[in-house]
């Protein structure tokens, strides 16, 4: 899938930590809970119930389950990032690849989050945000050290780039 | 913090005019207590409390609200149980508008709003001044936009300067005097407007109306259809003409000139409420010419500011209402200060034929499967039948609007400026500036990838935040983007090696 990429950039040079898979799986698996955990409950209260819902909560299981077991190596092989003296450079997104580019003079902020499933595996989510209203630019499982690390080093990059980044 | 600077206070005239706008909020309120009320008491007392409270609040507030402007930054403290201090620096403001309500219009006041870059949380919303006089809030319109105090006389003002074409809005649209903020004959008007509804007549009431209501249930069906469908139809072209009044009426566009070159366009519209909305220039990004496929039908557009800090409704950084085409991208090129050629009228480059393909595809799949339900239905139940065949008319009218959508699409990158188009029912042209960019976006779905093209999105801090251009071949977008922002994509491109002295400590996996 990776080598199919059409676009004429080279993809960013790092990947996420390995641990990031099993962050993907865990979310998926909190998903799945959330989804066909109360089909389940109706279906253990009402001893039974309706054949189709039945057939649905059999269903959710199983997009899930295939869903956790086949997308997060693909999130891993695709998910990259890179970070030179002049830009942010990510690349994410499975059946939307989204490739984005942010100069570092125009950052604003930079921050670390930390999930309760992220925290457990020791990962973090680094956010970079610009003067757009578009979003900032998110760089997801990455290791926890390496997070603060990053955040650090733009951080500085940042303060020393005058001006308000519009 | 600066102690020299002294607070000030908003108009006195709030103690009056606080009150009664909430009062006016809460009247149904008061109007169901009075009417389901069971005893005097409740219908005596119920009133006197709420304006009691309402006028115990208004001198609250007009008492702990304070604002100052000190030379770096402005400064608002209100709030008396809850306190709230905000504070803008200066050099983050991006516009100020200034409204006038028909209640504030008639004390004289206005309401001023500076919006600053967004971005920081606690600066996000800028701040409010709810009110100043009218004539404190051209003060500060004029000092937070760091214009002359005294206003340049528009003759002075180069280019820029559009109103309402002859004949629309009609009274008033050109004369300087009765858009006067100080003209009080003119404030005066708008009270009666509500007139019909505060006197609580209810049109049952009235004898002709009752009269043609029992003639409607007598005739056929097919007139009582009609006629309702032509009064819907009245009341739909009467509601949008006033609506259109109240938005447009007395439009000009100016261009505030001051020393340093640096100006501040300014759009004044509105019959009831009055707004005026100043555009630092330094500020404006690009322009966006608009045209709705009615109005585009018309020969018509509207032209909107792309800048930092406007609000995104409908009406936000309009420069012009719907107006001729031509004026349109003439109002864009004078407010861009560029040849028309080299912007919004700039020949564009077409897209390639996947897009087509795209477009076709994305507009025929959901008709074709909802024909098909169609006539699985009708074939089910027998007085559906219809359903089918009327549902083929879709086919060639998604068919249509998916070539008129290939046919906007188009983008061009200028000496100053990128340029792009798209869209059938709402078709927008875009004219960024090169150096408002701020950062690129490449999207790429699984379909995108099979057919080759890419959508690339030029990010930058002001308007929506990013302007896209819809389906271009991929290596044309990585061109495109590497043209209008040079350097920054240079080290990404293909060949190049990674600068691995950033962020090389975190590097998990292999290059």
């Amino acid at each position: 899938m990776t080598a199919a990429v059409a676009l004429p950039l080279r993809p960013p040079a790092h990947q996420v930590s390995p641990r990031a898979v099993l962050w993907w799986r865990l979310r998926a698996l909190v998903t799945l809970v959330l989804l066909a955990g109360p089909q389940a409950v109706l279906l253990a209260v009402f001893g039974g119930g309706p054949g189709w819902l039945v057939a649905t909560a059999l269903a959710t299981t199983a997009v899930v389950a295939a869903y956790a077991v086949a997308v997060p190596p693909l999130l891993y092989r695709i998910h990259r990032w890179e970070v030179t003296p002049e830009a942010v450079y990510t690349l994410s997104g499975w059946l939307v690849r989204e490739w984005r580019i942010a100069p570092i003079s125009r950052v604003q902020t930079v921050d670390t989050q930390h999930g309760p499933i992220e925290q457990l595996l020791r990962l973090a989510t680094v956010t970079v945000t610009t003067a757009s209203a578009r979003g900032p630019v998110r760089i997801r499982g990455l290791d926890q050290d390496a997070a603060a690390e990053l955040a650090r080093t733009l951080t500085e990059t940042t303060q020393a780039t005058p001006g308000d980044a519009t | 913090m600066d102690a020299v600077t002294p607070w000030r206070r908003l108009d006195p005239r709030m103690l009056v005019v606080g009150p009664a706008a909430s009062l006016v909020r809460l009247l149904p309120v008061i109007v169901i207590v009075l009417v389901t009320g069971q005893s005097d008491v409740m219908r005596l007392w119920f009133p006197v409390g709420i304006a009691a409270v309402l006028v115990i609040g208004g001198v609250v507030r007009w008492r702990t609200t304070r604002y100052r402007i000190t030379p770096d930054r402005v400064e608002l403290h209100s709030g008396w149980l809850r306190r709230q201090r905000i504070s803008v620096p200066r050099d983050r403001i991006r516009t100020v508008d200034l409204t006038a309500r028909v209640l504030h219009r008639l004390f004289g006041l206005s309401v001023v709003r500076v919006a600053a870059a967004s971005g920081v949380m606690a600066e996000l919303q800028g701040l409010r001044l709810d009110a100043v006089s009218t004539a404190e809030a051209e003060r500060l319109r004029h000092e937070l936009l760091d214009r002359p105090t005294v206003a340049a006389p528009v003759e002075d003002a180069p280019a820029v300067r559009s109103r309402s074409w002859p004949g629309w809005t009609g009274r008033g649209c050109g004369s300087r005097r009765s858009r006067s903020p100080r003209s009080p004959h003119r404030r005066r008007r708008g009270p009666l407007f509500n007139l019909f509804g505060e006197l609580g007549v209810d049109p049952r009431d009235i004898a002709p109306v009752d009269d043609a209501a029992s003639r409607l249930v007598a005739a056929p069906l097919w007139f009582g259809v009609l006629t309702i469908g032509v009064a819907v139809l009245g009341v739909a072209v009467v509601g949008a003409l006033l609506l259109f009044a109240e938005r447009w009426y007395g439009f000009t566009l100016t261009r505030e000139p001051s020393p340093d070159g640096d100006g501040a366009l300014r759009v004044r519209r509105g019959l009831l409420t009055r707004r005026s909305l100043s555009v630092a220039e330094h500020r404006i990004r690009g322009a966006e010419v608009t045209e709705p496929l009615l109005l585009r039908a018309g020969r018509g557009a509207q032209v909107r500011a792309v800048s930092t800090g406007l609000s995104r409704d409908a009406q936000g950084g309009a420069l012009l209402p719907p107006a001729p085409r031509a004026e349109a991208h003439r109002v864009a090129s004078a407010a861009l200060r560029a040849d028309p050629a080299q912007i919004t009228l700039a020949p564009l480059r077409r897209h390639p034929r996947a897009a087509l393909r795209r477009r076709l595809t994305r507009a025929l799949a959901p008709v074709v499967l909802f024909t098909a339900g169609a006539f699985v239905l009708g074939a089910a139940v027998p007085w559906l039948a219809w359903l089918g065949p009327t549902s083929l008319l879709l086919v060639p009218l998604a068919a249509l609007l998916a070539v008129d959508r290939f046919r906007s699409l188009g983008h061009q990158l200028t000496s100053g400026h990128l340029v792009t188009r798209q869209g059938s029912l709402l078709r927008r042209t875009v004219a960024l500036q090169r150096s408002g960019v701020i950062g690129w976006t490449f999207r790429q779905s699984v379909f995108q990838q099979r057919a080759g093209v890419v959508t690339v999105e030029a990010v930058t801090a002001a308007g929506a935040g990013g302007y896209e251009v819809l389906d271009v071949a991929a290596a044309d977008a990585v061109a495109l983007a590497d043209a209008a922002a040079p350097g920054l994509l240079g080290p990404f491109l293909p060949g190049t090696d990674p600068d691995l002295s950033v962020g090389a400590a975190s590097r998990t996996g292999p290059a």
